[in-house]
């Protein structure tokens, strides 16, 4: 598009030639697919852990953050190649970005809440934690010492 | 950002757009950020009341069904394929969208056809596995008796695996002869359901392998809720998708875009195809993968 499709649109990005926009797509797509594979394989892990006697807490839990942390990479890759993003202007991609910055708050204020939920009940409503504490599979020791995390 | 540099641009000085955008483009921009909201609230309710229990279902148990394979365990495979069958659709709307700035008509149509097939297949593939959860039946112990539920709004067959021997014999005494045609008929393939049902419940019990069936409790009942909103809202924004590509390919096919001199809605709808993709990338995280 040589002229300005619209009035206010006054600077045009730069066009790649054919070979390197294919490139970076190729680019792209095999990252996503690796990032996926990767997760998955990481959800296998977790599987396997899941079944064996005694999984490790910890290393689940560190297991799941990875995870996050390559989803978190995969929606970056997503907005800022296949969106554009971050080909427009800066002040542009700030009025998208900044606001969902609340989410931050978000994930925290509600996940916090859930679990202080769940703390009060446990603490104040034996008939729930005796119906859905898990037992330990063999013999069992005082079915659950300190309360699971939430996240199974 | 190459363009930021370009000498002698004032955005803010009147006369242009600030944000070098075409109106339309942005506001879909804005609309797609209020949707992450909506998407985000959903899935951080799900979060604070996952949070909340002391049990949630592990997600491999729960999906690990793959069309064809009968009764296999393969945890997380169908997934993975609605998970591929997304990115490669966002792939193929990349090549409509880069088509369009070139002002190839052919290109365009051959990229959206491609898209829309994708989106559809994702579709079908969500129906197969709704429907696999709401009509596949498991064995819970519930009341002092053995009941078959399936994965719906209402019940979730995926609680604590029972071991105690002794409550699952009681209950099975309890259990109502339908129920236990469905329990025997599950493991056991030898006899058709109609010779099952003329047998008497004492020779049903014995055929019962207690120890083969992991019967477990009920499990939240907030599961199905949450997993059929959410995938369900996600699935309403694939099929609205589908429905703008369906629009866009037949807009294409009759030069309108061609006689305006541009793609832009192509570019505007490739904008809210990239966000479902974006969307179910989140919810495959939430929902399968942790």
């Amino acid at each position: 598009m040589e002229h300005p499709a619209f009035e206010e649109v006054t600077v045009h990005h730069e066009h790649q030639d054919d070979a390197t926009f294919k490139k970076k797509v190729r680019k792209t797509t095999i990252l996503l697919s690796v990032i996926t594979i990767i997760e998955l394989a990481i959800g296998l892990i977790i599987y396997t852990m899941h079944k064996g006697e005694s999984p490790s807490e910890l290393l689940v839990l560190m297991f799941k953050g990875v995870v996050c942390i390559l989803t978190l990479a995969k929606a970056y890759y997503i907005v800022s190649i296949f969106m554009h993003l971050g080909d427009e202007i800066r002040n542009m991609i700030m009025t998208i970005v900044v606001p969902l910055l609340l989410f931050v708050w978000f994930i925290i204020a509600f996940i916090y809440e859930g679990n202080s939920y769940k703390n009060l009940r446990n603490t104040y409503d034996k008939h729930f934690k005796e119906t859905t504490t898990p037992v330990k599979h063999h013999k069992a020791e005082a079915p659950a010492a300190e309360p699971k995390s939430g996240k199974e | 950002m190459a363009t930021t540099t370009v000498h002698q641009t004032k955005w803010w000085s009147g006369g242009k757009s600030p944000f070098n955008m075409e109106y339309g483009k942005l506001m879909m921009w804005y609309f797609l950020m209020s949707d992450a909201f909506t998407f985000g609230a959903f899935l951080i309710s799900y979060g604070s009341i996952r949070f909340s229990q002391n049990f949630w279902p592990d997600p491999n148990v729960v999906f690990n069904a793959f069309p064809g394979a009968g009764h296999a365990n393969l945890p997380l495979a169908f997934v993975s394929v609605m998970t591929f069958i997304l990115i490669i659709s966002s792939v193929t709307m990349v090549l409509a969208v880069h088509a369009g700035h070139k002002g190839d008509k052919q290109g365009v149509m051959k990229w959206m056809v491609w898209t829309i097939i994708g989106g559809l297949a994702f579709l079908g593939c969500q129906a197969w596995e709704w429907h696999h959860l709401i009509t596949g039946e498991h064995a819970v112990l519930a009341n002092g008796q053995i009941e078959m539920i399936g994965q719906t709004m209402g019940g979730n067959p995926w609680g604590n695996i029972v071991h105690d021997n002794a409550a699952l014999t009681a209950a099975l005494n309890n259990t109502s002869h339908e129920t236990l045609v469905q329990l025997v008929h599950s493991h056991d393939h030898s006899h058709t359901a109609t010779e099952l049902a003329a047998m008497t419940d004492v020779q049903l019990r014995g055929m019962v392998d207690l120890a083969e069936m992991h019967i477990r409790e009920k499990g939240p009942i907030a599961f199905g809720g949450y997993f059929f909103g959410i995938t369900g809202f996600h699935g309403f924004h694939v099929f609205s998708g589908v429905v703008i590509n369906i629009i866009m390919l037949i807009m294409t096919q009759k030069d309108v875009f061609k006689n305006r001199g541009h793609y832009l809605m192509i570019e505007k709808a490739g904008l809210y195809w990239h966000f479902v993709d974006l969307v179910w990338v989140f919810v495959f995280l939430c929902f399968y993968l942790i």
